[in-house]
């Protein structure tokens, strides 16, 4: 039995053509192998991720897809016993050199959890935290900021009124896309969202979707998701990891319609994972 | 033998609240003991006056002022020393074996009798540094014996932290020292101040560590420097009781119940400021 792609709702002007796709490269990985302690949890990776557009990272648990992405943002350094082999180029510099500032590369590398996490602050301060603590003082540029990524994590309308407010009263949906304001306040050019949709419901998710559809315009967004449609349903390129290695990297369509490893064509086909 | 559930159910709720009950009828019995033995000695003179006549008249005024000036010195040294060690160890220390050892070591000077330090106190700050019998020395040994207690909680606090804050904070380009002082740290704030209430009521009403560093046995003054003696109420309380005869009985509840109010509304206020700093999380 085929795997059928579902029938999103793709305009046409959202089907990028594979030069398109392809048109710049924003981040590079280069024979990439991370190790916990002794085990080696990504094996020789390598792939090339284009500006602009949403990559999909799927895999069956415990493949390293979520240990790939934080190595973008070098969230794995907070781990005991890690260690990292190999390049990541971002616009052309290695992130694991040894003179990288972490927290700079984490200001351009923004970041969104599966569990959303806000700060136990109102809506304002979680948003204006990022750029308080880069030195931004002004009242009114903070509101702007705030205003502005409300606007672009589509939250704006609902909390406008209630900017101080608890961010913990916000419904589930909600605080995600709290999260993803506030990391967007500190201008990132790239996005890491971690199964952002794992733990809302139906409604939440396509919302979010919605959310990513309109950010890949002016962001990079690498998404791990465990949902293959939503994977079909979101990204350009996706990305299939099995036991640590990148099985296949293609173009989306392709890769559910055409897929040119069997691995991929079992796994999307549901034969194991 | 028969097994029912709500039978079983009713013996070990029973236990448990004897249990309870027996640990909480002392603390009210001592309580009322001493409020009604001692209240009738509770006038102004008694709180505002100095003692006369070798203490048999007059009233405790010094040794409230030494008691507190005790316990803001021991606070000054102890609460940044404290804090400041206890986020390293939680928040930068690597989990090696001599940070265990330093932990473990911490811990156990919780149980050190208080007496010891009060010796350690007498060689170290008294003698050695020679501060003389002093507040300074005093504040100083109390300090060394509070540290404990407040490295303890401070580190409880701060591992009560969720790691999921601070990961998001990292994850916005914050950098660890400004993630421990805008999230970690107002959100283990309570704890630490739970640390801070016990440190007070130990640093109170402790006599030991005070018999050798600071307490004067009646000194009708008030201590003029950080360098002078001053009198304590828990040294007060027991020289009145063991060393000066024909004192009143209502005078030495009196005292000790002056004592069960100072820590009472020290940790009261440290309460207040605890629920304000609760309620100022937006949970």
């Amino acid at each position: 039995m085929q795997y059928q792609v579902p029938e999103p709702k793709r305009t046409a002007s959202r089907i990028l053509k594979q030069e398109e796709v392809e048109s710049k490269v924003l981040i590079q990985v280069k024979d990439l192998n991370f190790y916990y302690g002794t085990r080696l949890a990504l094996k020789n990776v390598s792939m090339d991720i284009p500006a602009c557009g949403v990559v999909a990272l799927i895999g069956p648990s415990g493949c390293g897809k979520s240990t790939l992405l934080r190595t973008f943002n070098r969230m794995n350094d907070l781990i005991a016993k890690t260690k990292v082999e190999g390049e990541i180029l971002i616009d052309g510099v290695n992130i694991y050199d040894k003179d990288t500032d972490v927290v700079s590369l984490r200001r351009q590398v923004g970041m969104v959890f599966q569990k959303s996490t806000p700060f136990p602050k109102t809506i304002y301060d979680n948003i204006a935290y990022g750029l308080r603590l880069i030195g931004v003082k002004d009242k009114h540029i903070l509101e702007s900021v705030v205003e502005k990524c409300l606007r672009r994590a589509a939250l704006w309308e609902e909390v406008k009124d209630s900017l101080h407010r608890s961010a913990l009263s916000l419904s589930g949906g909600q605080q995600q896309r709290l999260c993803i304001a506030r990391a967007l306040a500190v201008n990132p050019k790239i996005l890491l969202m971690d199964e952002p949709c794992s733990a809302l419901d139906p409604i939440a998710t396509s919302r979010i979707e919605e959310l990513m559809e309109d950010l890949k315009k002016e962001y990079t967004i690498l998404i791990v998701t465990h949902n293959m449609q939503q994977a079909a349903r979101v990204s350009d390129k996706t990305a299939f990891i099995m036991q640590g290695e990148l099985v296949e990297f293609n173009i989306t369509s392709n890769f559910f319609t055409n897929p040119s490893n069997k691995l991929t064509e079992d796994y999307i086909t549901g034969r194991f994972g | 033998m028969i097994k029912n559930p709500y039978f079983r159910e009713r013996i070990a709720f029973t236990l448990l609240f004897i249990a309870t009950a027996i640990v909480v009828l002392p603390v009210i019995c001592i309580l009322f003991f001493i409020v009604k033995e001692g209240w009738h000695a509770i006038s102004w003179e008694f709180l505002s006056q100095m003692p006369r006549k070798g203490m048999r008249e007059g009233g405790i005024f010094p040794a409230i002022v030494g008691t507190l000036y005790l316990v803001f010195g021991t606070l000054v040294f102890a609460l940044p020393l404290g804090i400041l060690s206890a986020i390293y160890l939680s928040e930068y220390a690597k989990d090696n074996f001599l940070t265990r050892m330093v932990k473990l070591a911490i811990i156990n000077l919780a149980g050190v009798p208080s007496v010891v330090y009060g010796l350690f106190g007498l060689g170290i700050f008294v003698v050695f540094l020679k501060f003389g019998s002093s507040l300074l020395a005093g504040s100083m040994t109390l300090a060394i014996m509070v540290l404990p207690i407040i490295i303890t909680t401070t580190r409880e606090a701060l591992d009560s932290v969720p790691q999921s804050f601070r990961q998001v904070s990292y994850s916005l380009g914050v950098s660890k020292w400004d993630t421990i002082r805008h999230v970690v740290l107002p959100h283990a704030l309570p704890g630490i101040l739970t640390g801070m209430i016990l440190a007070v009521s130990r640093a109170a009403g402790e006599t030991a560590p005070i018999l050798f560093t600071v307490a004067a046995f009646y000194l009708p003054r008030l201590p003029k420097s950080i360098f002078d003696q001053a009198m304590a109420l828990p040294y007060h309380l027991y020289v009145i009781s063991t060393q000066v005869p024909n004192i009143k009985l209502e005078v030495r509840y009196g005292t000790a119940l002056v004592l069960l109010m100072i820590v009472l509304s020290l940790n009261l206020i440290a309460i207040i400021v605890r629920a304000h700093f609760r309620k100022k999380r937006k949970w």
